[in-house]
């Protein structure tokens, strides 16, 4: 279970996150919207200690991760999967490279690496991608890329930073596709950060919305649907105010 | 005014923290062999062999100017066989280490500021981490390591190619013989003027690569931050290249 406490961020005095609350539960797919920075990256972040909360934390299985040493977090990042905006691939390593390099630090045996990286690509449809380059590949692909890369490492949360903004209405929906995948397939709890709205009601249990710092609402995806607050409702609808 | 002397001061000594912490966190680093081991014979390559012929272009036409600024300095007051020596000395105690060291603060030291900021705006550095990498094992000590054992190579290699241009020079436009060249050359020659150079070229590879690590890994803000961290590499690493050169004069040639 990942449990936001109270969490508090600024950057350069500006407030990002004022008391962020929130329960993911195990098993399920919480999908976080919210308007552009308005902190959903950044929340994700603690999760896996790239970001140092100023107050509050993130609690993974009862593990607050900012006080994890450098050990038990890297422990700790060995469960989670993390899917980046823009993939985040290594340049100079191939697409089975990229795959292979959190297995690496595993100890595992070379057969069991390379038979968990052709499992991952031809989980997200990329069999017969392993010698090319990230440079070779389109917005979509790497994407993808990045998903085998995470569930490669076989984890139990899965991590998603607006896993399909900059991509076309097709894609977006084969990455939507392939998340719901991913939580059939390794049953893992997952976190989505998106404000692609039919991203959300595809792949959500339950979706937050984060507002000016903090959860504005917090329900299931009828409820969402269904809401009468009027910010969650503008956002929902795409509506300008 | 003494608001901006203090935030300055703040952030002076914030930065001094950040560079402690930095290398700190290298050192740290350096048990996982597992992790920089098969890293390092690649950055060693892109480090030595990779830089050996901007070094060795500049170290070539150094040594002639050297051996035919002797010759119209010496003339008439001075036996023309010591341009063997002032080649030979001026090459390997400051010119073959200063100019190789400022070419590589150049290409090695703005190229790893570069390639460094770019992975980290992509979040590649961050992907690193949740991978349960250390950045600071997989690019940092490779990087470091390797720029302090091949850059003394590469100054070695640059010295014989000075002296051998010199002497070349000597022989074909000052009409000095090898012998003399080669009397000139050993005159005042210490054991001291060959480890003096390696030492001190030592030194400038671990501070260049050292500075286009913590600039590339501290940049911020998309293309322009790369721009402005590769800036910044160079001429970060010039200066302390310099200040480090009159250092070790003072340190070791009183």
């Amino acid at each position: 279970m990942i449990q936001f406490q109270d969490l508090h961020k600024a950057f350069d005095g500006k407030q990002v996150l004022t008391g962020f609350t929130l329960d993911v539960k195990d098993g399920e797919t919480l999908v976080i919207i919210g308007y552009s920075g308005s902190g959903k990256s950044v929340a994700l972040k603690h999760v896996v200690g790239l970001l140092h909360p100023d107050a509050g934390d993130v609690t993974v299985d009862s593990r607050a991760v900012s006080t994890l040493d450098r050990t038990r977090l890297a422990a700790l990042r060995r469960e989670i999967g993390f899917v980046f905006q823009f993939a985040a691939l290594f340049d100079s390593l191939t697409v089975a490279d990229n795959v292979r390099l959190g297995l690496e630090r595993r100890d595992l045996p070379a057969d069991e690496i390379a038979e968990r990286v052709h499992e991952a690509l031809a989980l997200v449809d990329l069999t017969g991608t392993d010698g090319r380059f990230p440079a070779e590949l389109s917005g979509g692909m790497r994407k993808r890329v990045g998903i085998a890369r995470a569930i490669a490492l076989r984890p139990r949360y899965m991590l998603y930073d607006e896993p399909t903004t900059g991509l076309d209405p097709v894609t977006s929906a084969v990455m939507d596709r392939l998340m719901v995948r991913t939580r059939e397939h390794l049953g893992v709890t997952g976190v989505v950060v998106t404000h692609d709205m039919r991203s959300a009601y595809t792949v959500g249990d339950r979706i937050a919305m984060l507002y000016e710092g903090r959860v504005r609402q917090v329900g299931t995806v009828e409820e969402i649907q269904h809401t009468e607050d009027p910010v969650v409702r503008q956002f929902i609808e795409g509506r300008p105010s | 005014m003494i608001a901006q002397v203090g935030r300055s001061a703040v952030a002076g000594i914030k930065a001094v923290g950040r560079f402690g912490q930095f290398v700190s966190d290298m050192v740290r680093a350096l048990p996982d062999v597992a992790t920089w081991g098969r890293l390092t014979l690649v950055q060693m390559r892109r480090v030595g062999v990779d830089s050996l012929p901007v070094a060795l272009f500049i170290a070539a036409f150094t040594g002639v100017v050297l051996a035919l600024q002797a010759s119209y300095t010496f003339t008439g007051t001075v036996p023309l066989y010591f341009v063997g020596t002032l080649v030979g000395k001026t090459m390997m105690l400051e010119l073959g280490p200063v100019l190789a060291g400022l070419a590589l603060a150049g290409r090695v030291g703005a190229s790893m500021a570069a390639e460094l900021g770019t992975m980290r705006v992509t979040e590649q550095v961050d992907a690193l981490e949740t991978l349960a990498y250390d950045p600071q094992s997989y690019l940092v000590v490779p990087r470091v390591l390797a720029g302090t054992a091949m850059f003394p190579v590469i100054v070695a290699l640059a010295i014989l190619t000075g002296i051998l241009t010199g002497w070349l020079a000597s022989l074909v436009l000052l009409d000095l013989s090898t012998q003399e060249f080669i009397k000139g050359l050993k005159l005042f020659y210490r054991f001291k003027d060959t480890w003096f150079g390696l030492f001190k070229s030592a030194t400038f590879g671990f501070t260049i690569t050292l500075v286009g690590c913590i600039v590339g890994l501290g940049t911020r803000g998309g293309a322009e931050g790369v721009g402005r961290s590769t800036m910044q590499a160079v001429v970060y690493s010039a200066v302390l290249l310099l200040v480090l050169d009159a250092f070790w004069a003072m340190v070791l040639l009183r």
